[in-house]
């Protein structure tokens, strides 16, 4: 979560770009987690016109209507951290939002949905789409923001596991007799 | 603390630490025989494990680059890693899910029973489920087996529900929260389970059964035990007679050691177990170590695998408890009717959002994908593992072109399906797209197959040495004071979740080679 506060002085000092957003949904799971409803996250090697059109990209290769942009900003972070390791991927990166639009004849980003998917359909054996795709499928979903999007729980060893909270909690099918599910506590 | 000088040529070196390794080491100790046992990883506790999936992978498992060709789509989606399995103290005994099966009587008689099947490779066991039982017993005994002495089944979670009651309506009779070496109660010096829905990530518990806080810290007590941690074994030297003399390996400063032995034996898995005997050729041995029949790395088998996910309008939060709550065992019967030979399991099966988007297809993406995810919390899911065919083909070989830090051919892992999985990898698609629909899954997918858990057959077992690399006992053909302690021993795969077995087969190595260093006779 630190990573998304916006904080003046790495603000001042960061030599990539920077991320801002608000959160949609005030009351949402994201929203509960957040200190407040604005956030910011700072990039190493990305510019920040980059890395928001880079989100957007993200946004649409992995469609969740109610999914925040802070959420997203978690996989443009783990380009940008690919991208500081490795220039190449930083001018691959910069290349491919390029190329977006070239194709696009114009901001690819300001096409409607299904434009902007034929265009990302026609070039998802390149390298700009692999390396996006497969640093996102890791990223995306491995933070606690995304965890609370889906409703999955997380580490649950600090919370004593689910034999108290709701292992088998499940009312809408029969429970399973005691010989092939015996009771944890008799 | 134990220690033995590397010039010490009593003791038995042990290369890996997993069910194999580890209960071997610890069995011997028992005895009163020195053990050197050497383990590529570090060590990790109950404390230091992780739960959250990719920092947790990240911890334990085993990442050094490996390559793949085949035509299995593993090869496509995850070309650097064929198997996913550990580099830990405990081996892959921390990631394992618990579930300890036996191998059926008719499963170690495979070729007798099901006749040639063209393009398999098939044997029978040099073993019987006879001779197996009592040390079968020995080892549901030491891990701790629900439903077995006098130990309570686990309580079902969620996913277990839904299964359960997807069975009946199927007409299947054998489902049960089955036989898992997870404590129901505290058993051994180890808590129960309190369901954390973490088994692949190290039980933070200790409650599953792992050779990491059991075996070896009870061999550690003996005083006859020295743990080497982060020693990447190289290669195995002989002396002029063919008997291994010693086990050159790396420290964790990358400083090569070398290890004198008087019996060594190798558990690094069926990947890096043949790859380390074939790297470990000599003028004597020019094919590998005990590798004159030209058997060391075939037949890999890695069973029959794939899962089935289904979305429901109701909440199943399947990832809260066990991850394989629960078993449906009536398709483990050899029916050729069914148009294969061999059996399947059905077995639950959860993943987090993190696994759940890397595996559940590969490389997929948009809505068709994401709409899944988006029902996270209303999935249920099982895997299906059965036995798949070896293949002179599907193979561990050593890729000369790729070399590891210390400069040795990685492994290649080249595997096809053979027309028998590929049978009974649609019936089981099948059967549990049924079993869900038949309590109302709003829709159910078909996962292919994860990299590889179980990986079997490299060094297999025979009765004759020309078609295989060791005996009954695990001992190389060869090579008399080497032994082989891991799956790669197995003859075939059975349908069974192969760990049970690899304990079962150590211990009675540990009786094996104990008699044989009392008679002097290695």
């Amino acid at each position: 979560m630190s990573d998304l506060i916006l904080d003046r002085r790495r603000f001042l000092k960061g030599s990539g770009g920077l991320l801002l957003g608000t959160l949609l949904f005030g009351s949402g799971p994201v929203a509960l987690l957040a200190p407040s409803r604005s956030w910011a996250m700072e990039m190493n090697a990305l510019d920040s016109d980059t890395g928001t059109r880079l989100l957007s990209v993200i946004r649409r290769i992995y469609p969740h209507d109610n999914m925040e942009d802070a959420v997203y900003a978690f996989s443009v972070k783990a380009l940008d951290e690919r991208a500081a390791k490795d220039p190449s991927v930083a001018a691959l990166l910069k290349q491919g939002v390029a190329d977006l639009d070239k194709r696009a004849g114009g901001k690819w980003s300001t096409l409607d949905h299904p434009h902007q998917l034929a265009i990302l359909q026609d070039i998802q054996t390149s390298d700009f789409f692999t390396l996006v795709r497969g640093v996102t499928v890791t990223s995306l979903y491995s933070n606690e923001l995304a965890y609370a999007h889906f409703g999955y729980e997380g580490a649950s060893f600090p919370k004593g596991g689910y034999l108290m909270r709701g292992f088998n909690d499940l009312t809408w099918l029969p429970s399973p007799p005691a010989d092939a599910s015996p009771n944890p506590f008799s | 603390m134990t220690t033995y000088g590397y010039d010490d040529d009593s003791v038995v070196v042990i290369i890996g630490s997993g069910a194999g390794g580890g209960t071997l080491a610890n069995e011997l100790c028992q005895k009163g025989i020195p053990v050197v046992l050497l383990e590529a990883g570090q060590r990790q506790s109950t404390a230091t494990f992780i739960n959250d999936e990719w920092p947790s992978f990240e911890q334990l498992a085993w990442a050094d680059k490996r390559t793949t060709s085949g035509t299995w789509r593993v090869a496509k989606d995850f070309p650097n890693l064929p198997a996913w399995i550990c580099k830990t103290v405990g081996g892959t005994t921390t990631h394992w899910a618990g579930a300890s099966l036996r191998i059926q009587d008719y499963e170690f008689r495979a070729l007798q029973t099901y006749g040639a099947v063209k393009g398999a490779n098939l044997l029978d066991w040099p073993l019987t489920l006879a001779e197996l039982e009592p040390y079968y017993t020995r080892a549901e005994d030491k891990m701790g087996v629900t439903r077995t002495n006098d130990i309570p089944g686990l309580p079902g979670n969620n996913n277990f529900k839904v299964m359960y009651n997807g069975a009946k309506k199927l007409g299947y009779t054998e489902c049960s929260t089955g036989h898992m070496a997870i404590n129901s109660r505290p058993r051994a010096g180890r808590a129960s389970c309190q369901q954390l829905g973490f088994c692949f990530q190290g039980c933070k518990m200790g409650a599953k059964w792992s050779t990491l806080y059991t075996e070896i810290p009870a061999a550690e007590a003996t005083g006859k035990l020295e743990l080497r941690t982060q020693a990447q074994v190289i290669r195995i030297e002989h002396d002029d007679k063919g008997h291994a003399s010693a086990v050159v390996y790396a420290d964790a400063k990358g400083d090569l050691q070398r290890q004198k032995a008087k019996v060594v034996a190798v558990a690094g898995n069926s990947i890096e177990t043949p790859r380390l005997l074939l790297n470990s050729s000599s003028t004597l041995f020019p094919h590998g170590l005990g590798n004159g029949a030209g058997v060391v790395g075939k037949n890999y088998m890695r069973h029959m695998t794939g899962s089935v996910f289904a979305e429901f309008a109701e909440p199943v939060h399947f990832y809260r408890g066990t991850i394989m709550a629960g078993i449906v065992g009536d398709e483990i019967r050899y029916k050729p009717e069914r148009g294969f030979v061999g059996g399947y399991e059905m077995e639950t099966i959860s993943l987090g959002p993190s696994f759940m988007a890397a595996f559940f297809n590969p490389g997929a993406w948009g809505q068709e994908f994401t709409r899944v995810m988006d029902n996270y919390t209303h999935l249920a899911g099982m895997w299906l593992v059965g036995e798949d065919m070896p293949q002179e083909t599907n193979r561990v070989s050593l890729n000369d072109a790729v070399k590891d830090q210390f400069g040795m051919p990685v492994a290649n892992v080249h595997y096809d399906d053979h027309p028998n999985d590929l049978a009974m990898r649609e019936h089981a698609f099948t059967q549990g797209q049924a079993l869900y629909s038949a309590v109302g899954a709003l829709k159910t997918h078909r996962v292919p197959p994860y990299p590889s858990t179980h990986n079997l057959g490299t060094c297999r077992m025979s009765s004759k040495p020309e078609d295989g690399v060791c005996n009954s006992h695990g001992q190389s053909h060869e090579v008399p004071n080497l032994f082989i302690s891991d799956g790669s021993q197995f003859t075939t795969s059975a349908a069974e979740n192969p760990t049970l077995t690899i304990v079962t087969l150590a211990i009675r190595q540990a009786d094996f080679i104990a008699d044989e260093l009392k008679a002097q006779r290695i």
